[in-house]
């Protein structure tokens, strides 16, 4: 570890999700045939204008509600001008002078401890088109372009690479709650520009700070940020701190180091200047207080909720929150009446696992809560073993038809009389392990009811069985 | 038959069958021909151009023209530039779109001002525009093709885009009405842009009543253009009368008093002779005509701003001209050097020292200083105007110092000649969005000079009414320049 204090900052781009683009009609969604979702302003040809997608506003002010963030009392825009092939009208659509937000924080934990994370701002834009390279050619695709991204740009706020991506690790996981995003990195929905510098403990002026772009991957924005903690500390180690310049860098995923880009003094001044083709629009107050009321219960607070109100262990709970539709399923199986623990379980033994075998989603999974609640039923009533309910559950996956149906052949052993019965005669047969389980060897009792479920084929009501070995052991 | 008439008198004909739609296009087409040839007026002639059906629509028939920075579906739109030299758009622009619903048929595409930067005619990359009153002088500029045919007799009507005074100058050189409504009003979807915050589109006639129809047609909210307001409940043509008994008008003493200019020519002094002449007319007619002065330094700074804010949004609108997407590919090793030969090529010299001020003014270290105080000096002259807005019904002025500039010596720079003022004003009525036209009010050495009204927004029926009043009081409505003579004109 570094002796330095590192001061880390992010910029989070994420694709929003949305019927259409940003500022044109056209189709927002994933096209694996280039030049398929376009209408002639995502082209730029000359005459077009934008409109506005007041999908993607509302959205975007959602997301800076969550983020307890200052709205504008006007929502316009900016042009962020630069040439680049990949950017058609020559200028980027984007918010500078009014961000949809600025001036937030929110609450994250990392391993354990609550941190406070300040957002600067947070800010809808427009995507640009993507490039594919090959020897002597280059390829546009403009499908991506006009798709709308919000840009969450945080305060150099956090000291270790840890803490940044648990915070982009929990806005991934915020996004997809609010249904603002997919914010699925494999799609390349989420990107990254990582700022980090360091300092001595003491210091209480930052150091140089360094910019790393385009990070497309959460465990490369953790390996860069290492990387350059590393680069910078050494340097300073050296007595070269000098020669760590306020640049512009980048990741590169074979080496795992970072690359220099460019310089402060080749920074691109983008000669931002109000967009004078969409007008201003007023954000009046019952518009988003109708927004508020659309925010759902934030993963933090579910977290909270599953420990204090239905007894779950930080472990389940973390587990359950990371994904909305685990949450969600979860919530449905307590609001059937599901005990909560036996479900969590479920959920986190078998179900999870099951999905990622299976590479299902829990949208896909057979047993929806409905179906469930028919092992789980039964299970509580003890009507079934927890062995029983397990291949249940297998069979029933297996062969997609409901647990019910294989219920019925697997009645339990629920007579107390004929338990009575099998169990005397067990005790009779094991004497000697009477006498050690009386003498304090009490893990025997597990043989015992072990021996009952071998001799009933595992159909005895376990609670039953339990409760008469209890009796006649005492 | 000339067919040099206005829409009414066309329809009345049609509809009498003294001619069909076919043989109005035919003449049209040849006219257009001969223009061509002696002012060099359009990028493409419409040959194939045929009738379309007439009907009780008073347009139904009748030919006209679009200045060629309209996109239009399947037909060159070049913008007057090299870089769009061989650009066929896949759609076409709103307002033409909703010209198209009133069975008129486009002749031609007319030159330009490259992409409407420019007040002379001389930057198209079809070479110069030149004025049929005088071969040897500019149309103005930038709609120079629009005004040049329409002052031809080619057809009553041509359309125009307006940035600074692209519609209302060129008319006054040429002697015919250019009118360009609030902003807004007509949807700029389709219209190259220049300067997004200025621009607008509008049309040239040779009448008041042909502008109110012709705008009539061409405006409309639009989905695509939401600076585009709602003016279903705006009826320009039926509402003129010609009533304008009680109306107020105001001039600007720091621009139109003589005493602005010591060294004022014997043409600068009769075209404002000629202005206070023209206001008795209107006085006549019982219309209240007030001199007002204004703060000399807003008066001054308002050339400096149009040049700072229409350069500026210049530089960044033209940025799609790339040669990538459409245009010529230019040549290079990598994507930078391609883009920089295509516009190296592509762009006149006039437009490449806009867009050097243009970037300028929006640069990091000058924003504030440039941009951003033209913009606050560009609200000051517009909250100046409302508030007198709120006196008066509209500002009357004349256009330009006199009549068309000859073409040889012409240079566009920025010169501290004091009759900037004069030359410039009309600029005014894009900063604030006003509806203006100009409409012509006499000769000077033979050459047609041009009045100005400008009102409050959303008053253009009443900015159309008083122009109209004057129109008649005056003997220039429907007039063509002589060149007429010459050409294929029975």
């Amino acid at each position: 570890m570094s002796k330095y204090k590192a001061v880390i900052g992010l910029e989070m781009h994420c694709e929003m999700k949305s019927q259409s683009k940003v500022f044109s009609n056209a189709e927002n969604s994933y096209n694996d045939n280039p030049n398929a979702n376009i209408r002639p302003l995502d082209m730029a040809f000359p005459g077009t204008l934008p409109t506005v997608n007041l999908e993607c506003i509302r959205k975007s002010l959602l997301m800076s509600l969550v983020l307890n963030c200052k709205q504008p009392e006007y929502i316009y825009f900016d042009r962020k001008n630069y040439y680049y092939p990949d950017l058609p009208k020559g200028y980027q659509i984007t918010q500078m002078h009014a961000p949809v937000g600025t001036n937030g924080k929110i609450i994250i934990d990392v391993e354990g401890h609550e941190k406070e994370v300040l957002i600067h701002d947070i800010h809808l834009e427009e995507d640009s088109a993507s490039l594919d390279h090959y020897s002597t050619i280059s390829l546009i695709d403009y499908n991506r372009s006009g798709v709308p991204l919000l840009e969450l740009v945080t305060e150099p706020c956090f000291n270790s690479a840890q803490e940044a991506v648990a915070f982009l690790e929990y806005m991934r996981r915020i996004y997809q709650y609010c249904d603002v995003s997919e914010a699925d990195t494999k799609k390349g929905q989420i990107r990254c520009d990582v700022n980090v510098s360091i300092m001595d403990e003491k210091d209480t002026q930052l150091g140089t700070k360094v910019e790393i772009k385009n990070v497309n991957s959460f465990s490369n924005v953790e390996k860069a940020i290492l990387y350059e903690i590393k680069r910078q500390s050494e340097l300073k180690e050296a007595g070269k701190y000098d020669e760590v310049e306020q640049e512009t860098r980048r990741f590169d995923e074979e080496s795992g180091t970072t690359i220099r880009m460019r310089g402060k003094v080749d920074a691109i001044d983008y000669k931002y200047f109000v967009e004078p083709n969409i007008p201003k629009l007023k954000i009046e107050a019952s518009w988003l207080e109708e927004i508020k009321k659309d925010i759902p219960i934030l993963p933090r607070e579910r977290k909270q909720k599953y420990i204090n109100e239905f007894g779950l262990s930080e472990y389940d709970a973390n587990i359950i929150i990371k994904e909305k539709d685990y949450a969600l399923y979860f919530e449905e199986c307590i609001s059937l009446g599901m005990p909560p623990k036996t479900v969590a379980n479920y959920l986190i033994v078998q179900i999870i696992a099951y999905l990622n075998k299976e590479g299902l989603t829990i949208k896909e999974f057979y047993l929806t809560p409905k179906l469930l609640k028919q092992i789980i039923e039964e299970l509580e009533k003890g009507n079934i073993s927890s062995k029983q309910a397990k291949e249940i559950f297998n069979k029933a996956l297996l062969e997609k038809k409901e647990p019910k149906t294989y219920l019925e052949k697997t009645a339990q052993l629920s007579d107390e009389k004929v338990l009575e019965d099998i169990i005397t005669q067990i005790l009779e047969n094991n004497k000697k392990q009477i006498e050690e389980y009386k003498n304090g060897k009490t893990n025997l009792f597990q043989y015992f009811v072990g021996q009952v479920m071998k001799e009933t084929k595992g159909k005895a009501n376990p609670n039953m069985v339990r409760d008469i070995l209890i009796k006649k052991l005492v | 038959m000339n067919y040099i008439k206005t829409i009414e008198e066309l329809h009345e004909m049609l509809k009498n069958k003294e001619v069909t739609s076919d043989e109005l296009v035919k003449d049209s087409l040849k006219k257009a021909h001969f223009i061509q040839d002696k002012c060099n007026a359009f990028v493409t002639i419409l040959d194939d151009a045929t009738g379309k059906e007439v009907n009780d629509d008073l347009l139904s028939g009748i030919p006209y023209g679009i200045k060629d920075n309209y996109s239009t579906k399947g037909i060159l739109s070049t913008g007057s530039s090299n870089t769009l030299k061989d650009y066929v758009p896949f759609f076409t622009a709103t307002a033409v779109k909703n010209l198209e619903r009133h069975n008129l048929v486009p002749i031609g595409k007319t030159a330009l001002d490259e992409f409407g930067m420019g007040g002379s005619g001389t930057t198209a990359h079809t070479g110069n525009i030149l004025n049929p009153w005088d071969l040897k002088r500019m149309a103005g500029g930038s709609s120079s093709g629009s005004a040049a045919s329409v002052a031809a007799g080619v057809y009553p009507f041509a359309l125009g885009s307006d940035t600074g005074d692209s519609i209302r100058k060129p008319a006054a050189f040429c002697g015919i009405v250019g009118y360009k409504p609030t902003y807004g009003m007509i949807s700029r979807y389709g219209l190259f842009p220049f300067a997004s915050s200025l621009d607008h589109c509008g049309c040239l006639t040779r009448s008041v009543k042909d502008a109110a129809l012709v705008v009539d047609a061409m405006k409309g909210q639009d989905e695509n253009d939401l600076t585009s307001w709602d003016s279903q409940n705006i009826h320009l043509f039926a509402s003129l009368d010609g009533k304008v008994k009680g109306k107020k008008l105001f001039y600007i003493k720091e621009i139109v008093n003589l005493e602005n200019y010591p060294d004022a020519s014997n043409e600068l002094k009769e075209h404002l002779d000629n202005f206070y002449k023209t206001l008795d007319l209107l006085k006549e007619e019982g219309v209240t005509i007030k001199e007002e002065s204004i703060d000399r330094t807003l008066v001054n700074a308002i050339f400096s701003v149009y040049q700072c804010l229409s350069c500026a949004e210049a530089t960044s609108n033209m940025s799609n001209l790339t040669g990538i997407i459409f245009g010529p590919r230019g040549e290079g090793k990598n994507i930078y050097e391609m883009i920089k030969d295509h516009r190296t090529k592509g762009f006149s010299s006039l437009i490449k020292r806009r867009f050097v001020i243009g970037s300028y003014a929006l640069q990091k270290e000058n924003q504030e200083k440039y941009f951003v105080n033209a913009q606050r000096v560009r609200r000051l002259i517009v909250d100046k105007m409302n508030e007198l807005f709120q006196k008066y019904d509209g500002l009357i002025m004349p256009v330009s110092t006199g009549p068309a500039p000859y073409i040889d010596g012409h240079k566009e720079e920025i010169t501290n000649d004091n009759t900037t003022n004069l030359e410039e004003h009309l600029q005014i009525g894009n900063f604030g969005g006003f509806p203006s036209i100009t409409i012509p009010n006499g000769f000077i050495n033979n050459l047609p000079v041009g009045i100005n009204i400008t009102g409050k927004c959303f008053d253009d029926a009443n900015i159309l009414n008083i122009a109209y009043a004057l129109e008649s009081k005056m003997p220039y409505k429907n007039q063509v320049a002589p060149i007429i003579k010459e050409g294929p004109y029975e």
